[in-house]
């Protein structure tokens, strides 16, 4: 599978990175590589082996439903770019 | 043409956890802006998200509830966008591994009607936070504290027909939640929440149409209508020669319309991928039997028990048992009562619930307490007041003027059952009233309801409805 300019540039765009644009052919043919490589992967005979959704053989913890926190708005905020009436402050969204 | 809808619905319900899903921070409604919006929820350098054990417990029991497989092992994923009110760039979401797959839910759709609808599966999630586009010189002011909060995420299969039986399902399992504690289901407040995949297709053809989904459908009032809306968009668009594009819609209640949402509020693709900070979930045979020791008697079973154990209607058993707070309101006043089920069913769905409907109450907010409204209905069954003075006794109780005994002592309501007096007072009437007996017995009936009403306005309705019927009849005829 090789992926095209318009892939790299949606792929980009998605994650918002910034990426030169004379680069893109160069990140197409190493990204193309990698899936190159998941494609021999996806050939290899897989069907006596267990999902594999982590690479830790471990069980998730869990924590009792108890409130632990407290609340530090003012130490995170003192932080903020801008904060007004409490609330974190960010360019509009909804243009 | 002739057009079938295809309906299935995703139901957001905030679970009942005193903290959040993956963080200690609390969740309780309405508290100070970012004040619940620990480091976890913020998103700071090296974090880690601990699973909180009650939501786990809580889709469990839901998942019990509705006979759906549950998982004895389950994944979490990333879910990947950005929106400021995500400080992760992600929302921890299920792909899947979700907790609960494969349940079903039976719905009432009329006295003897109901349906199956399936559910596809029930994963857990976190709650973004909220955006406030009011103005802060152009900008977007963003309250992280509802971050983090535990969502269980329902989905039906497309298995609806109408919007009619859109709603009754989304009514079922909002019944179902509350019944189960796991929920308060304050649609208000947005703890129960829901979206509809929509679709039309020519009735008999096999594929599905192309959906449309609705968001923001946050009442049960406004499910039926954008439905409706929505589907009659389709088919006019279908007929007029267009085609139906597969995007997210707004319901805008004030417009009573569906708009598409602008794109950049369209989704993305979400890229998920098994979340890494996260281990796998074991879900223990064990675990899932102790929880199923927790379940309550379902609203079903309830129903059915109603109708056998106090030989009410359906509907009846139907609307007493909408909530499990009304459920035990009427046990408790049927008990009281002496065990009138009957009246006790008519008084509750009757009286009360349409004087808690009045001033917007909830049953547990109610003045008359079932003990109240029960011994009210033991001073009907023997006879002290009738029907007719038990609604004076009802509104006096309602308005905080004691109980009935209290009431009916008070203001001298009880019912007049002494025979010689009842005739005494018809006696009256008669010779007060010659024109109408003499009308009466040359053949206009109608005129009894007449003097049914002069013998009750002269004892200030007290006398005995059944008592005065039954006289009268004889004293008329002559």
């Amino acid at each position: 599978m090789s992926l095209e300019r318009s892939d790299v540039e949606k792929i980009a765009h998605l994650a918002r990175l910034a990426i030169d644009r004379d680069a893109v052919p160069q990140y197409a043919r190493d990204l193309s590589n990698i899936l190159g490589l998941v494609e021999q992967m996806n050939r290899v005979d897989t069907d006596d082996i267990k999902p594999l959704a982590h690479p830790l053989d471990a069980v998730q913890r869990l924590r009792a439903d108890r409130v632990t926190e407290t609340d530090e708005r003012d130490r995170f905020q003192s932080i903020a770019p801008a904060v007004e009436a409490h609330l974190y402050l960010v360019p509009k969204v909804i243009e | 043409m002739e057009w079938e809808t295809v309906i299935g619905l995703e139901i957001h319900v905030q679970l009942a956890t005193q903290s959040k899903i993956f963080s200690g921070a609390a969740t309780a409604y309405g508290a100070p802006p970012n004040t619940q919006a620990c480091a976890v929820d913020l998103a700071f350098p090296g974090v880690l998200p601990v699973l909180n054990e009650a939501a786990v417990r809580m889709a469990v029991k839901f998942g019990l509830a509705v006979n759906a497989n549950v998982a004895r092992r389950s994944v979490f994923a990333r879910k990947n966008y950005f929106y400021p009110d995500l400080p992760k760039g992600y929302q921890i979401s299920q792909y899947e591994l979700p907790v609960v797959e494969h349940g079903t839910l039976e719905v009432q759709l009329g006295d003897n009607e109901s349906k199956t609808i399936g559910i596809t599966r029930a994963h857990l999630e976190e709650d973004a936070g909220k955006s406030l586009h009011e103005d802060f010189h152009g900008l977007t002011g963003i309250d992280l504290n509802r971050a983090g909060t535990p969502l269980l995420e329902i989905v039906s299969e497309p298995d609806m027909r109408s919007a009619a039986e859109a709603a009754a399902y989304m009514k079922k399992i909002h019944t179902l939640v509350r019944y189960l504690e796991i929920s308060d289901g304050n649609m208000q407040e947005g703890s129960f929440r829901c979206d509809a995949n929509v679709s039309v297709r020519p009735r008999g053809q096999a594929t599905f149409g192309t959906r449309a989904e609705i968001k923001n459908l946050n009442s049960f009032r406004y499910i039926e209508r954008a439905i409706n809306h929505e589907i009659e968009r389709q088919i006019a668009l279908i007929e007029g020669g267009g085609t139906v594009i597969q995007e997210t819609r707004l319901y805008d209640s004030a417009a009573d319309e569906t708009r598409p949402m602008r794109s950049k509020e369209q989704a993305n693709d979400y890229r998920y991928f098994p979340d890494p900070d996260l281990l796998p979930v074991e879900i223990s045979e064990e675990f899932i039997e102790q929880v199923r020791q927790t379940l309550p008697e379902l609203p079903d079973e309830k129903r059915g028990r109603f109708v056998y154990e106090y030989g009410l209607t359906p509907y009846e058993a139907g609307v007493l048992t909408a909530s499990r707070e009304l459920a035990d309101f009427f046990e408790a006043t049927e008990k009281t009562s002496g065990g009138d089920a009957k009246l006790s069913a008519n008084w509750v769905t009757g009286e009360l619930l349409g004087a808690l409907n009045k001033y917007g109450l909830d049953v547990t907010q109610s003045p008359v307490t079932a003990a109240m409204l029960g011994g009210m209905i033991r001073r009907i069954a023997d006879n002290t007041i009738s029907g007719k003075l038990a609604k004076q006794v009802f509104e006096a109780m309602w308005n905080g003027e004691g109980d009935a005994d209290a009431v009916i002592a008070a203001k001298g309501l009880t019912q007049v059952t002494d025979t010689a007096a009842i005739e005494q007072v018809i006696d009256e009437v008669m010779q007060q009233n010659p024109e109408q007996l003499a009308a009466y017995r040359s053949g206009k009936d109608k005129l009894f309801g007449f003097f049914v009403g002069q013998v009750m306005k002269a004892t200030q309705g007290k006398a005995n409805p059944g008592q005065v019927n039954d006289i009268l009849k004889k004293k008329l005829s002559g």
